[in-house]
């Protein structure tokens, strides 16, 4: 086939595709300028674009209280995560002691069961101990993550450890080795990871749903899912909702989105 | 000199203790004990009051056997992973290989970050976007199928559409994903392997099937098991996007997590539910396992 030919073939199905991709993110916010009345006429752009929606989804529900909950718990759960997983990736890694290799396959073991076969013991056990609708309720299942540890191990072992020694001739003691030596050494694992936590915990849907008993305490996805259900035919709020749990994501998404694929593929050939 | 070294060592390994005390503790407690406890309240019939819970040994796992619903459960799961799975894979690499055609860089970041972004949006939002999308009277599809000259269609009610449409929903959520590790793959096989091979007369089709296919297998061995791993556990998008009537209609789309959620948190009959996940487990596991198995062939040039 002639070269140009094919070139244009490529680019006209690329584009086809990519239309795929955008196009429920325009008909969302599309509909979420419409009024009531507009949804069911059969037009594509809103008559009279309005921001009357976002106004009642806003101020009508709990929905900054829901964004604020998600970004609370996928904060603290991501500080945390990257904090453990990288202690224990590097002491798996670079530290001798008895007992090594069954830490680490304990650890990866845990990666087999599925979170449907957890959640049941943890809600009991929540109920025990009163963790029920409460923030250490949502996010103690995510404190550490066993994806985490063995992928932080991958890259510590690819550090050398002349640099560990130098730091430990200088004076500092083994922690000090870890936090001032080898953790900043491993910055872009540390992005993917981070990106990946934060997404996974900010997206998260079945626990949360689980846990969560009250309004106020709703994380982002639960909150739009129980009012999406209580709004019916309410398409324009429905829309106007989705549209704020989308629309801050794909901001972040595109200024950063180099950075968050590259880690995507770092995490994904590493794993 | 021997004594100092020895107590070298043994700092070592006290430090590595008490970086791992907290962790591990985590690891037992939450991840480990977890997952026997469930085994063990498959056990039970499940009561607030822990003395009040019976034993009745396996019988969860007969009454499992007898379930209209769980024999249900499994097969639309089953038909999820054989829809999704391939689908993801076959679109993924397919426009992977498109991407790996655009030869400016900037224009195939720009594709690359389209096709992914759909990935990184709350499945919630967008399984809403979906249902008002797909719905049957005002839905903008059916629009588009009117204007042309299709019968429309009730896509998440009529119960032999609602699991294909489901699944199609994942697959658009997910394909992005899989683009990238596909592209990533490709940029990774040496262009030396083509050139070499062009040298010796081979033909487009016969460098995809001899280089570019065998050298891929990783990713898709890779691809193919998180995929199936993600179809086997699908919950969020069916709860979504037929919130009203769950699973439905008629159970069509109804799966195993959703089933386990709904006899948990609906009924609170927490031994029965227990049991089934430890079905799930098993499955998952053995799936799993299989694929590990009947996939990674090592390819060494």
């Amino acid at each position: 086939m002639n070269r140009r030919l094919s070139s244009f073939f490529v680019y006209a199905l690329l584009t086809l595709g990519a239309l795929a991709m955008v196009f429920p993110f325009v008909w969302m916010f599309l509909t979420s300028l419409k009024s009531f009345q507009e949804l069911f006429e059969l037009r594509w752009l809103p008559r009279e674009p309005t921001l009357e929606n976002y106004r009642e989804v806003l101020f009508g529900t709990q929905f900054p209280r829901w964004f604020l909950n998600s970004l609370v718990v996928a904060s603290l759960t991501t500080v945390s995560v990257l904090f453990f997983d990288s202690l224990v990736g590097y002491t798996l890694a670079k530290l001798r002691f008895p007992g090594r290799n069954l830490i680490f396959v304990l650890i990866l073991a845990t990666l087999m069961v599925p979170t449907e076969m957890l959640v049941i013991p943890w809600y009991v056990m929540s109920v025990d101990y009163g963790w029920v609708n409460t923030f250490w309720g949502i996010l103690f299942p995510g404190l550490i993550s066993a994806f985490g540890v063995f992928l932080m191990r991958q890259f510590f072992e690819s550090l050398p450890t002349d640099l560990l020694d130098a730091g430990r001739i200088d004076g500092l003691s083994e922690f000090g080795v870890f936090w001032r030596v080898a953790f900043p050494l491993v910055r872009p694992a540390l992005a993917a990871l981070g990106i990946f936590t934060f997404l996974g915990n900010w997206n998260a849907f079945l626990w949360p749903l689980i846990i969560i008993q009250t309004p106020d305490m709703r994380t982002l996805p639960v909150g739009v899912a129980l009012f999406s259900g209580e709004a019916g035919t309410a398409w324009h709020l429905i829309m106007a909702a989705s549209s704020l749990a989308v629309i801050p994501v794909l901001v972040v998404f595109f200024v950063f989105q180099r950075q968050i694929i590259e880690g995507v593929v770092l995490t994904g050939v590493k794993g | 000199m021997k004594r100092s070294r020895l107590s070298l060592a043994t700092r070592e390994a006290l430090w590595a203790y008490v970086f791992l005390l907290l962790p591990l503790a985590f690891f037992l407690f939450i991840r480990i004990w977890p997952a026997f406890q469930a085994l063990w309240l498959s056990l039970y019939d499940w009561n607030a009051d822990p003395s009040k819970r019976v034993f009745v040994g396996l019988e969860h796992y007969a009454q499992m056997a007898q379930d209209p619903l769980v024999a249900r459960s499994l097969r639309n799961t089953l038909l999820y992973t054989l829809i999704g799975v391939p689908a993801q894979l076959v679109l993924g690499l397919g426009i992977a290989l498109l991407l790996n055609a655009v030869t400016r860089e900037r224009l195939r970041d720009l594709f690359r970050a389209i096709y992914f972004a759909p990935y990184v949006t709350p499945a919630v939002a967008v399984a809403w976007v979906f249902s008002w999308m797909l719905s049957a009277n005002f839905g903008v599809v059916n629009e588009l199928l009117r204007a042309a000259g299709l019968p429309a269609q009730d896509f998440l009610r009529n119960p032999s559409l609602a699991l294909p449409t489901v699944a199609g929903v994942v697959v658009w959520q997910n394909l992005g994903f899989q683009v990238v590790l596909f592209l990533a793959g490709l940029q990774n096989i040496p262009r030396d392997y083509y050139e070499a091979a062009r040298i010796d007369g081979a033909d487009g089709r016969q460098l995809f099937r001899h280089i570019t296919l065998p050298l891929l297998n990783p990713v898709m061995v890779f691809s193919a098991v998180i995929g199936t791993i993600g179809f086997l556990q699908l919950f969020t998008q069916v709860v979504n996007l037929s919130f009203t009537d769950q699973g439905g209609p008629l159970h069509s789309t109804l799966t195993v997590a959703l089933y386990i959620y709904q006899v948990a948190f609906g009924r609170f009959d927490l031994g029965y539910a227990a049991a089934i996940t430890v079905l799930l487990f098993v499955i998952i596991l053995s799936i799993t396992l299989i694929q590990l198995r009947l996939l990674s062939r090592r390819v060494e040039y």
